[in-house]
């Protein structure tokens, strides 16, 4: 269970606010889509998930566990916990794809026989199990962010973010992708998903949560993008 | 492959990619490293030499009680050479100074002769002097060398007397020059060191702006603080030891060629310090520099890199 309690942040003292007395609720394995325009506040709200970010005002709560009060030494194990995915695809370009999702694991000691059993079965999951010795150079945009989500998933988070990830993949590329993060939503991940993309969210029939200035102006189960 | 090894391998291929990015400033951090750590060894051997030379001059230093010879000029010395009488009274004062006085040794012209010869056997003044023109002298070892001036006092202007020497004078000006270059090699030492630890925080941002893409995903992952740091650690650490392995080698040579072949044969009078200061002084460089490297990179990640 996400909760945000009056949230209000700004990322400069006396600058305008990104996130101005905010508060929504989302449940384990919900899919929501954050929309609004550039700057409305949307990434602001998945920076605070992962203590990117603290909030001046106001409680991030994941779990009842308070976000902003978590010792910086927590906040590691908070982030195993949320899979990230990006716009950008973030993946590593001397790596080849198995390595990418490797990575992962290895940065947090995981061991070599559950990073041998573990990544073929997420790169399966995601389609790539085929192209698991390909570089990123050699993948299509959509390859490359099954990769990023393959990634965030090979630590089991119960949450997954993503930040605008079909921002670079043409329209039928990004269909691929969201049945994707749907598939992981049906599996019990919860998803949360950033996006101008409003052709996928009138598609998808998810729940929405607008934000304008910073204020949350529209929550609608099954709801469309609703402006142009 | 253990799972620990595995986890070992994975660590050092990071670091490996960490100091290949970034080869030129790799290079310059070794050589800062090298160049410190060795003007730090050298203060060191420095030290040692100082504390050898005294060891073995302390030991033989002696009080000269030089008497006149027909050619002295001194006041005390009018009279001409000095008289048996003089001497056994000399003899029979120092006698009385005990326990001050140790040993009492009187050395006569012939002695003083074959000394000289011996001393100066390939110089082509020893064929010009003659016994008569070397001073009989006493040469007595004090218990306590510093109590010297009170057998100054006691026999300096005595007639029959020329001079009364402490070699511990001669000596003194020899270890000040030693202790001075010691200081002087100490000093750049500590500059080159701060130098280096400025080299560490630099090299530790370029590495952290080089590595931002792999530092971006370990964050996201949740790698712990220390999984973030230990690449950069180990990179300084590297530096260090690497640098230190130069500066071990450098000291090797100022030893085994510098000092042994070099001069050791021009300088006969004395003896050097062995190789086990070179051990210690290399084994200090070596744990000061990685600790100078693991502290400064301590608190250069913590100024670069975010958790």
């Amino acid at each position: 269970m996400i909760k945000f309690e009056n949230v209000t942040m700004a990322y400069r003292k006396d600058g305008n606010p990104a996130l101005n007395d905010v508060s929504f609720e989302i449940a384990d394995g919900e899919f929501v889509f954050l929309v609004g325009q550039s700057g409305a506040g949307k990434s602001t709200i998945l920076r605070l998930l992962i203590r990117e970010e603290s909030a001046q005002a106001g409680t991030v709560l994941i779990d009842d566990i308070n976000i902003g009060m978590l010792p910086e030494k927590e906040v590691p194990k908070l982030r195993r916990n949320i899979g990230m995915v990006f716009q950008d695809f973030r993946l590593l370009p001397e790596k080849t794809v198995a390595e990418n999702v490797a990575f992962a694991l290895q940065v947090l000691n995981k061991s070599p026989d559950e990073i041998k059993q573990t990544v073929p079965a997420v790169l399966d999951l995601v389609g790539l199990l085929d192209k698991a010795n390909r570089r990123p150079e050699q993948l299509s945009g959509g390859e490359q962010q099954r990769v990023a989500i393959a990634r965030a998933l090979v630590n089991r988070p119960a949450i997954l973010m993503a930040d605008e990830p079909t921002g670079n993949l043409d329209p039928d590329t990004s269909v691929e992708i969201m049945r994707l993060l749907d598939q992981i939503n049906k599996a019990g991940t919860t998803v949360i998903m950033a996006t101008h993309d409003a052709g996928i969210v009138d598609q998808m029939r998810k729940r929405v949560i607008e934000i304008t200035g910073g204020a949350i102006i529209r929550d609608q189960a099954q709801g469309v993008y609703g402006y142009s | 492959m253990s799972p620990f090894m595995t986890r070992v391998r994975f660590v050092l291929g990071e670091v490996w990619q960490g100091i290949s990015r970034s080869i030129t400033l790799t290079i310059a951090l070794i050589a800062t490293f090298a160049i410190s750590l060795s003007l730090l060894g050298v203060s060191l051997l420095v030290g040692s030499q100082v504390n050898e030379m005294k060891d073995y001059w302390f030991d033989k230093v002696e009080v000269s009680i030089f008497l006149c010879t027909s050619g002295s000029d001194t006041p005390s010395c009018v009279s001409g050479p000095a008289t048996e009488e003089q001497k056994s009274q000399i003899r029979t004062d120092l006698e009385a100074m005990q326990p001050l006085v140790a040993e009492i040794f009187f050395e006569s012209q012939q002695d003083a002769y074959d000394r000289f010869v011996e001393r100066f056997k390939a110089s082509p003044i020893s064929a010009n002097v003659t016994p008569d023109q070397l001073p009989e002298s006493f040469r007595i070892k004090l218990f306590n060398p510093e109590e010297f001036t009170t057998v100054v006092n006691k026999f300096l202007s005595r007639p029959g007397i020329e001079a009364v020497r402490d070699q511990r004078a001669t000596l003194s000006k020899l270890f000040s020059v030693l202790g001075g270059l010691q200081a002087l090699a100490f000093g750049f030492a500590v500059t080159m060191l701060v130098v280096t630890s400025l080299l560490v925080g630099n090299t530790i941002r370029v590495t952290a702006y080089a590595r931002r893409r792999e530092i971006g995903i370990m964050r996201l992952v949740g790698a712990s603080k220390m999984a973030l740091r230990l690449p950069f650690l180990l990179e300084a650490i590297f530096g260090a030891l690497v640098g230190g392995i130069f500066a071990t080698i450098i000291l090797s040579v100022i030893k085994g060629y510098l000092v042994d072949k070099v001069i050791a044969t021009s300088f006969t009078f004395t003896s050097f310090f062995g190789w086990g200061s070179v051990v210690s002084a290399s084994l200090i460089c070596i744990v000061s520099g990685t600790l100078l490297a693991f502290i400064t990179a301590w608190f250069g990640i913590a100024k670069h890199l975010k958790v």
